[in-house]
């Protein structure tokens, strides 16, 4: 990993069941962003809360052991 | 000038607050591609489309998602809670799918056995209650029984949706008899879902009295699901008609069509 500034460090995460580094400061807009998912095609849940607003997606920081579920329709009958 | 009235074919398809043309339903799923999908939706007439709730397949995120392919101005999604086994879980992709910001609607979906996926009925009251309290408008599928039925209706769901048979059997319409006593005893609409196979079990079942049907795997799984679609389109119309315009009794003996006098001596 490229050499993080002093008090920046990855904090992990669980996207999908998937273990995950994301930069210290991360949000779920920036893990959107680095997914190259766009926000209005996905439901974010984290820590089994729905994040229903999705304008707060750059304000809500990614904490250590946060589980997030990012969820969108697919063909079903 | 002589004009000839257009004659009233049909009543109005209302379920919940929301007035429908089209009593066919129809799901997205397994199609060989999204354009025979959206060619086949597009054929069937449909406005109601279902659409299921899944992780995003990180993966590859471009091409799963079902939203790059309809569109959702034309279309009414319906979100189901399939391959949810208890009635939390629903509940929660029922919370996911209104979260998306289309509507508040849930095709519910609570299965109890994973060889018939025949419904938990006991979760799927559970669940309908829950989900109707926070507003909801409920759509259950549910099996035959009369008395599910009518407690999913106590339960608050705008509509029940009985199954012909088993999702994706194409057995068709298996007990007309527990359809119409269902479709005989509730207020709310009653669609059936799953089991219809080819046109003739679309028309046999429209013809019983329900409001409608909502089919995936009867036209996806056809050798041309457009074709199939638009037959399905006109036997959901034909059922529906023959049902309004009332079928002759039904007689064991053979009676004339023709004048038995006025034959040659």
């Amino acid at each position: 990993m490229a050499h993080l500034e002093v008090g920046s460090e990855a904090v992990a995460v669980v996207v999908n069941g998937d273990p995950r580094e994301v930069p210290a400061g991360s949000t779920v807009a920036s893990l959107l962003a680095s997914l190259d998912l766009d926000p209005r095609l996905v439901v974010v849940e984290r820590n089994h809360e729905i994040l229903r607003d999705r304008d707060s997606f750059p304000r809500v920081e990614l904490a250590t052991d946060d589980t997030i579920e990012i969820v969108h329709f697919v063909g079903g009958g | 000038m002589t004009t000839i009235a257009q004659p009233v074919l049909d009543t109005p398809f209302v379920v919940g607050d929301r007035e429908f043309q089209s009593r066919l339903m129809v799901g997205t799923g397994k199609y060989a591609s999204n354009e025979l999908m959206v060619q086949a939706i597009e054929a069937s007439g449909a406005e109601v489309v279902t659409v299921a709730v899944r992780r995003v397949d990180l993966a590859r995120s471009k091409d799963t998602g079902v939203l790059h392919h309809l569109d959702t101005s034309r279309y009414f999604l319906l979100a189901n809670t399939a391959g949810c086994y208890t009635a939390d879980d629903a509940v929660r992709y029922a919370r996911l799918a209104r979260a998306a910001g289309f509507n508040e609607w849930v095709k519910l979906e609570v299965i109890g056995d994973q060889e018939s996926l025949l419904p938990d009925t006991a979760g799927l009251l559970d669940a309908t209650r829950v989900l109707a309290a926070e507003g909801f408008k409920v759509m259950a599928y549910t099996n035959d029984d009369l008395i599910t039925a009518l407690r999913l209706e106590d339960a608050g769901a705008v509509a029940v949706m009985p199954l012909a048979s088993p999702i994706g059997s194409g057995l068709g319409l298996l007990n007309p008899f527990a359809i119409r006593t269902i479709k005989h005893r509730l207020s709310v609409p009653v669609i059936v879902d799953a089991g219809v196979g080819t046109a003739s079990d679309a028309c046999v079942t429209m013809e019983q009295g329900v409001d409608g049907i909502l089919m995936n795997t009867g036209i996806a799984a056809a050798g041309d699901p457009v074709r199939m679609a638009t037959a399905m389109k006109l036997a959901v119309e034909a059922g529906r008609l023959a049902h309004l315009a009332g079928r002759m009794p039904r007689r064991e003996v053979a009676v004339p069509s023709s004048p038995l006098g006025g034959m040659l001596a």
